[in-house]
Order: structure tokens, then C-alpha cells, then sequence
């Protein structure tokens, strides 16, 4: 019987780039100035890391694959590298694997980066990706924010709710996650706005407008792992351990059969049911202090209130308007702005969400610092609604 | 008895006002402000003579799956997009036809229509079973041209046998001579034409009656007793003037559909026909005239069986549906004379993998999934496996066809971002009555047209058009069930 991950491993050390458009930087710069910090927060030298894994998605405009990238950008010691990818949720599966090696006792110490370099295509949005010789003959021309917008019509379908409303809902979260971006020096957009901008803007994908999406960003993020006894031995306090560490990837339920309704994220219940089992959470409204999601859109950060289970089905869209999710609030969510406002550079995301988590478990985050959370929850998603990976993990200090 | 044993038609939904291309040309060709009336049916981006012919034959043909009785297909048209490679045999593959049809491409004159229906007619004879003729066009001309205001695009389809015939074949002739009064090279794409009066005097003028008369002798029916007359022409009152001519009586001959659609090229005699057939009555004799490298004309007789047939939809029923159009740019854009602007995400390679192709070939252009014979789920794309929580099953799925089945939208965006040659692009999820959901692209629709819950129809359609190489890819796509 497995016993779980609960506080088998902890982080030694972090690192995130400014993120943004970084005409100044190439992926390699933009992983060297994440592993830079990282190490110096661990206070170790390279020849201490037993073994890294490297998340990156976009082959055409990013480093390319295997290992090499990250290995030859960081001048590792010729330890094994190894390139993990699974959509948006790369990032995460980058420090499963890290952490698993780890609690498997196969490494002591284990680096996870991501890095996505997106600003080189010449347009904007997420570069057109490549699916294979099957796909394109029948699947739509899709694009990110039509498939996640596909959310909005089936929600507000099944929950009888007013499209006028789910729409300043939805401009609510990214409101919110504005005025987050706005306190954070290394988010890629730094600028509070108002409903009226986000009612107003073009239309991308009805209904999501350019403020229900979230930022197209080059960045990078890394973080060490180790045994919480190593992490002791090099005199660390108060760290932070996993709790919870779980995957759950669509098997075409969603989009073969005729039984969802394609109003929430299927796997995100499901991962996120393990993972309160794994961390031995009952009541994540009243136990989980702050989350960073997967924003990607508007839509996206409402629906996963619910398959998170802060919100109760049906109920997203009054406790956002009511405030439940703003930093203020009862559940604080992208509390550093999010994928909407730090930026989504897809092989970072998921490690730059845990960055934050560490960040405030520590009272590091300066401005934006929370009073006293005790447990961070981070969701990262891979896909569209109908087909997709679906990450969670939760982190507290040891002993929480 | 040999005949007509179905017909059906289609006419594209988009009807381009002629006004809004007078207006739009008037500084150049002031000459048109006479022909600033009406409409002319327009195709919409994603088709060409396959697809129409695909949505002729099926409003031919109906909902049912079991199409087995026809045994040979023949596809007439001037604008086949492919010069290599059957274009009637992607028309079988979209209607899940038997593979032991025989099935040709037709072309090369204005008449090829009346050419496959001749052929169909003696086939019919020989096998047992149906033949189906369909034709289509979607033609290329200059802008500012008068056939850019007498044209337009559309398809038909007649099933041709022994059973239950509804307009029994009496007699035809053809005519074949050298007379060009239009003409495209290989590789050209739009037609040279000679002067009107010219054609009219010399051509049609002369070459149709003699075919029109050798028909009716064939036929053994006066000129006299014709009660539909149809002969497609541009020209004014050609049509009047040929009857009067041979001595069919000036209210037989039949309404060219100018006004609204527009001379549809090849398919246009037969649409004409389509037409005629569901208001016919028993008894009555149809003339059908072809000019064209010669002249062509059959006789029929509509038969007692007439009233028990109808057409998916028929003629009236397409023409019902039109919807105006006053973009003379998007036409141009749709014929591809006028290049827009596609942005950087318009360069993505569209690349077809022609082994694979071939390998989902029921499923890409058949449309046809897979039913767990189990459960009963319907699985799109049809899998070796089938997904039961705790019960998957392996090799359990049978072919079973969607095309024909209506659907409901479970879920739908339209998306302003990408490349599109109509945007924004409408797609979404679709659950299918009866089981089945497929996440597809939608067309021909407008703002306000589909939300979640909307019933909504199968339509064969491009895909995508691989432009570095020259290839056109297929596949179905969603539009709302509108009814006239």
C-alpha cells in the first residue's frame, strides 16, 4: 500500500525569472537567471545535484528536445537530464519526478526547471503547435481560447446562469488577479484595471475577451528538492514540504462519450480528491490558505473553484463576486497574479506557482505576503476541458 | 421502364446581390447598372463541385444508410478540383457507398451533365441497382465580367433505374460538334469566351433545334406536347426563342432560376430539372436541352409514382434558405482573387499524410464511427478499445455512420485569433442523437445562429486547402437544421 508523499520531501532552494516579453533574454539566459537564484537559495554548488529534470513544451520556437539544452545552458556536471513534457502541466511533472526521486532515495538532491521561451514566434498568443498526421484531418483549427471558452457556454447552460453575469464574473477574476500582478516585481503584466476595461476589450473567443486571457510570456523557474533530514543538515528551518502530489490525464471520456457536460474539468476533481487524501486534507475551504490555478483564461480559474471544492457546484459565480477568491478573502487565489499576470511561459507555470506557495509559507513575498498560511495548494493544467493532464499538488512548512 | 427514380438539388445558403457587385464595379464596368438585380448563389469558402455534388446526392438520396442499391456513380462538372484522382470517388467514400460501385468523372463540355445522364440511362439498364449522376460547379470568372453577374454555383443529382420510376426516359439525341464558344486550357482556371450574338445565331441557335427535334422523334412525342421546356442559357429569352423554333409552346419553358441563383454551369439543367420534377405531374413530357460542344436533349414522361417521391429538402427548399450576402470582397476572397491579409498564424503547413488519409479514410470522409457492440457507446474516432469505467473492451466496435444523424451542441466558442478564411471560426462540441460526440468546426452560419443546445446538421465540406502543394483536404462539419 503506497503511504503517499507527505512530507517525504522538501524544497531547498528556489529560483523564478522576471517574467514577460524578454526581447533581452534567450531561453538559456532566461533558465540560468531561475537556476541562479535557486542554488544561491539552496546554498549548494552544482556538483551536489545528483540528477534534473527539464520541462520545456514548444519544440519550433523553443530550445529544442532531450536534455542537452538545460544541461549545456546550465554547464551541469554531467548528470542525467532529462526533458519531461506534458502540455501546460509540464512544469509540474518536471517536480514530480524530482520528488519522486528523492522519496525513492535515488537522489539526495534533484533540480526541476522549466523554461519556455514564446516571444520569438512574431505573434501573439501561444505558437500553433503540431498534432501528428491524424488529428488535423478532422480536428477543428483549435486554439487555446476557444476550447477553454467552450467552458462558458456549458456552464452557463447546465447552471441556468445569465450570460451578462458569468461575464462580469469572469471580469471579476481578472480584476482580481491584476491587482495581484500589480504588487508583483517579476510579473509579467503590473497594471491594475477595471471591469469596464475588461467588458470592453476585443473579443478572442466568445465570450472571453483579451482580459480573460492570460499572459503569453518568456520566463523560467526552478526549484532543488531534497530529503527533509538533508535540508536540516544544511541548517534550514521552517521549510517547506509536499503534502500532496497528484496527476490525473483525461482518457477521452470527456470527449468520446456523451456523459459530460463539459461545464468543469473532469480530472481536476479527480487529482484533486487524491491529493486531500494524500495530504489528509477534509475541508479544503477551511484548510487550504491560498492557491495559485491554472488561469489560463477567466473561465478557467471559475470552474476549478468548484472542482477544487472551495466553491459548491453551481455557486462559483457568487463567490467570486462576493470576493471569496481576492487577497483579501476567504481562499486568496493567484495571489502573485496568476497565469493571467505573472505570465504563462507553459514549461515554468507550474513551477512558478510553487514558487509562490514557498515564497508565502515562508513570509518571503514582501507586499503581497498573506498573514499565516499554513497550507498552498497549486493547479496546473495541461490541454483544453475535453482532453487534459491535470496537476495538483499542496505544500506546507513541515509539520503542518 | 428505364428513368428517373429520385432527384435532388443544392443551392450554397449565401446569395450575392448582384446590386453590391454592380456598385462595387461601377467605376470600371458602368455597363452592368442594368444587371443590378437579384442574387446569384455564392459557395462558401470551404466548397467546390465534391462537396456540392456530396450535398446534391444526399438530398437525393435521403437519410437512409442502406445506400447498397446504387451500383455506379457519374460526376459531371467543369471545375473538378482534381485533375488525378477519381473526384466521384470522394464522393462515394462521403456517401459510405459500396465499394464495388463503378464510378466516373465527366467533363470537358457545357452538356456533360445530359452526357452522364445518357450514359446512366443505358447503364441503368444493364445492372440492377441505381445509378446516381450528380454534377456541380464552382467556377472561376474575371470580376467585372457579365458572367460574373449571370452565374452562379449549385449542384444536382438524379438517381437513374427501373423501380418505382417517376419520369420514364423516352428518347434522346446528341449532337457533337466543334462549335467553341468558351474554352479553358489545361491549368487555366477561368474560360475564354467568343461573342454573344455569335453563339446565340450561330450556336445555340441552330445546334439545339436539331438535337431538341431528333429527341422528340426519338421520343415519339410532338413538339406540341411538351410541358417542360429546359434549355440553360445566360442569354435573354434564348430559352423563348429555341422553343418557338421547334414548336413547344411558349409556357412550358421553364424559369432558368435567374433571378435568385443564377446559371449554375454544368449541374444547371439538371437543378432546373430537379426543380421542375417536384411540382411535375403524371403524364406530363419534360424537355431537357444541353448546349455544348454541340447540343444534347432527352425526353421524359412523369409517371403516377411522381407523388411518391420527395427530396431531402429539393430545389425550393435550398432556394428558400438563401441568405444575402453584400460582401463583394468576401466573394473575391472565396474565389481566391483576392488575397487578404492572413497574419503570421495563416503560414501553419496544412500538409495531408495521404497513408494515413487512407488508412481513417470511412471515418475522415464517411464520417462513420464506431458503436461498441456492448455497450452501445459510439466512439468518433472508431478505436480498437472502447471506454467503460472498469469494463474496457477490446475489438467490440462496428461501424456505424454519423453523416445523416442531427446533433446538438453541447458547447461553443467562436475565435477571432487564428487564420480563417470566414472568421471568426465556430467550432465546439457536438453530441450526436443517438450517441457520439465529436468536437468539429461549424459553417455557414452568422452571429447569434448556434449556442449550447442548438440542433444542428451534418455537411460535407473542405477542410483545409494545402496550398504549397495543391491539395484540398475533406471532412464534415456542423451548421444549424434550418428549415424554410
Amino acid at each position: 500500500m503506497a503511504t503517499g508523499i507527505k512530507d517525504k520531501v522538501a524544497i531547498l532552494g528556489m529560483g523564478c525569472s522576471k517574467f514577460g516579453e524578454r526581447w533581452d533574454a534567450s531561453p538559456e539566459d532566461l533558465m540560468v537567471e531561475a537556476y541562479s537564484e535557486a542554488m544561491a537559495d539552496a546554498g549548494i554548488v552544482p556538483e551536489q545535484l545528483d540528477a534534473a529534470w527539464f520541462s520545456t513544451h514548444m519544440d519550433d520556437v523553443g530550445v529544442g528536445r532531450g536534455g542537452t539544452p538545460m544541461a549545456i545552458a546550465l554547464r551541469l556536471p554531467n548528470i542525467g537530464v532529462t526533458r519531461v513534457e506534458n502540455f501546460c502541466a509540464g512544469g509540474s511533472e518536471a517536480i514530480r519526478a524530482a520528488v519522486y526521486a528523492v522519496a525513492a532515495g535515488a537522489c539526495d538532491i534533484a533540480l526541476a526547471l522549466g523554461v519556455e521561451k514564446l516571444k520569438d514566434t512574431g505573434y501573439g498568443g501561444l505558437p500553433t503547435a503540431t498534432v501528428g498526421t491524424y488529428i488535423p484531418q478532422w480536428y477543428p483549427n483549435a486554439v487555446a481560447p476557444a476550447n477553454f471558452a467552450q467552458l462558458a457556454s456549458a456552464y452557463q447552460r447546465k447552471h441556468g446562469v445569465d450570460a451578462a453575469l458569468l461575464k462580469r464574473a469572469i471580469a471579476h477574476v481578472s480584476v482580481k488577479s491584476h491587482a495581484n500582478g500589480a504588487k508583483n516585481p517579476k510579473a509579467h503584466l503590473q497594471k491594475a484595471i477595471t471591469e469596464e476595461q475588461v467588458l470592453k476589450a476585443p473579443m478572442i473567443a466568445e465570450p472571453l475577451g483579451l482580459f480573460d486571457c492570460c499572459g503569453v510570456s518568456d520566463g523560467a523557474a526552478a526549484v532543488i528538492v531534497t530529503t527533509p533530514e538533508i535540508a536540516r543538515s544544511f541548517g534550514k528551518r521552517d521549510f517547506v514540504t509536499f503534502k500532496a502530489l497528484q496527476v490525473s490525464v483525461s482518457n477521452g471520456w470527456e470527449m468520446h462519450s456523451n456523459e459530460w457536460d463539459g461545464s468543469y474539468m473532469h480530472t481536476a476533481r479527480i487529482a484533486a480528491k487524491k491529493a486531500y487524501a494524500e495530504a489528509g486534507v477534509t475541508k479544503p475551504r477551511g484548510q487550504i490558505g491560498m492557491t495559485e490555478v491554472h488561469d489560463c483564461f477567466s473561465i478557467t480559474e471559475l470552474v476549478t473553484m468548484e472542482d477544487l471544492g472551495f466553491s459548491e457546484e453551481g455557486h462559483a459565480v457568487r463567490d467570486v463576486l462576493d470576493g471569496v477568491f481576492d487577497a483579501d478573502g476567504e481562499v486568496p487565489c493567484q495571489i502573485d497574479g496568476g497565469l493571467k499576470c505573472f505570465g504563462h511561459p507553459i514549461g515554468a507555470s507550474g513551477i512558478r506557482m510553487l514558487y509562490e506557495m514557498y515564497l508565502q509559507l515562508q513570509g518571503r513575498a514582501g507586499p503581497r505576503q498573506l498573514a499565516s498560511p499554513r497550507l498552498g495548494l497549486t493547479h496546473n493544467l495541461g490541454g483544453q476541458p475535453s482532453q487534459n493532464v491535470c496537476s495538483i499538488s499542496i505544500v506546507g512548512l513541515q509539520g503542518a | 421502364m428505364i428513368g428517373i427514380t429520385g432527384f435532388g438539388g443544392y443551392v450554397p445558403r449565401l446569395r450575392l446581390s448582384r446590386k453590391a457587385v454592380v456598385e462595387a464595379n461601377a467605376w470600371y464596368a458602368p455597363q452592368f447598372a442594368g444587371k443590378a438585380r437579384g442574387t446569384r448563389s455564392m459557395a462558401n469558402w470551404d466548397e467546390d463541385a465534391i462537396t456540392m455534388a456530396v450535398a446534391a446526392a444526399r438530398d437525393c438520396l435521403g437519410a437512409s444508410e442502406d445506400r447498397s442499391a446504387v451500383r455506379s456513380v457519374y460526376l459531371a462538372s467543369s471545375t473538378l478540383p482534381f485533375v488525378e484522382r477519381l473526384n466521384a470517388g470522394v464522393v462515394c467514400e462521403a456517401l459510405t457507398l459500396r465499394e464495388d460501385v463503378e464510378a466516373l468523372d465527366i467533363v470537358g463540355s457545357q452538356r456533360a451533365a445530359l452526357s452522364a445522364v445518357t450514359e446512366g440511362l443505358s447503364k441503368a439498364r444493364d445492372v440492377d441497382g441505381d445509378v446516381l449522376v450528380v454534377a456541380a460547379d464552382n467556377r472561376k470568372v474575371r470580376p467585372a465580367s457579365s458572367q460574373e453577374l449571370d452565374f452562379g454555383e449549385g449542384a444536382a443529382a438524379l438517381l437513374l433505374g427501373s423501380k418505382n420510376v417517376l419520369a420514364e426516359f423516352l428518347g434522346s439525341s446528341a449532337l457533337t460538334v466543334d462549335f467553341v464558344d468558351r474554352f479553358r486550357m489545361a491549368g487555366e482556371d477561368i474560360d475564354y469566351h467568343w461573342e454573344e450574338r455569335w453563339v446565340r445565331d450561330e450556336g445555340i441557335g441552330k445546334l439545339a433545334p436539331k438535337a431538341i427535334a431528333a429527341a422528340l422523334e426519338k421520343a415519339g412525342v410532338e413538339a406540341a406536347r411538351i410541358d417542360h421546356f429546359i434549355l440553360p442559357s445566360t442569354f435573354a429569352k434564348m430559352d423563348a426563342q429555341v422553343a418557338k423554333s421547334c414548336g413547344i409552346r411558349a409556357e412550358a419553358v421553364v424559369d432558368g432560376l435567374a433571378e435568385g441563383v443564377g446559371e449554375t454551369g454544368v449541374p444547371h439543367a439538371l437543378l432546373m430539372l430537379a426543380h421542375v420534377l417536384e411540382r411535375a405531374k403524371p403524364g406530363e413530357h419534360i424537355l431537357i436541352a444541353e448546349f455544348g460542344s454541340g447540343a444534347q436533349a432527352l425526353v421524359f414522361r412523369v409517371t403516377e409514382a411522381i407523388g411518391s417521391f420527395a427530396p431531402k429538402r429539393g430545389v425550393s427548399g435550398w432556394l428558400a434558405l438563401g441568405v444575402d450576402e453584400r460582401n463583394y470582397t468576401k466573394f473575391l476572397s472565396f474565389k481566391d482573387q483576392l488575397r487578404l491579409e492572413r497574419g503570421m498564424r495563416g503560414e501553419q503547413d496544412k500538409k495531408t499524410a495521404l497513408s494515413t488519409a487512407y488508412r481513417h479514410k470511412s471515418a475522415i470522409l464517411g464520417l462513420v464511427a464506431g458503436r461498441c457492440e456492448v455497450t452501445g457507446k459510439v466512439h468518433f474516432p472508431p478505436s480498437r478499445l472502447s471506454y467503460e469505467p472498469g469494463a474496457a473492451a477490446l475489438d467490440t466496435q462496428r461501424p456505424y455512420k454519423l453523416a445523416e444523424r442531427r446533433a446538438n451542441v453541447l458547447s461553443w466558442s467562436a475565435e477571432y485569433l487564428s487564420f480563417h478564411m470566414s472568421p471568426p471560426n465556430y467550432y465546439g462540441q457536438v453530441d450526436f442523437q443517438g450517441g457520439g460526440r465529436i468536437l468539429m468546426e461549424f459553417t455557414d452560419l452568422a452571429k447569434g445562429d448556434v449556442e449550447s443546445g442548438t440542433e444542428v446538421e451534418m455537411v460535407f465540406r473542405i477542410k483545409d486547402i494545402d496550398e504549397r502543394r495543391g491539395f484540398t483536404r475533406y471532412f464534415w462539419k456542423a451548421t444549424p437544421v434550418r428549415t424554410a
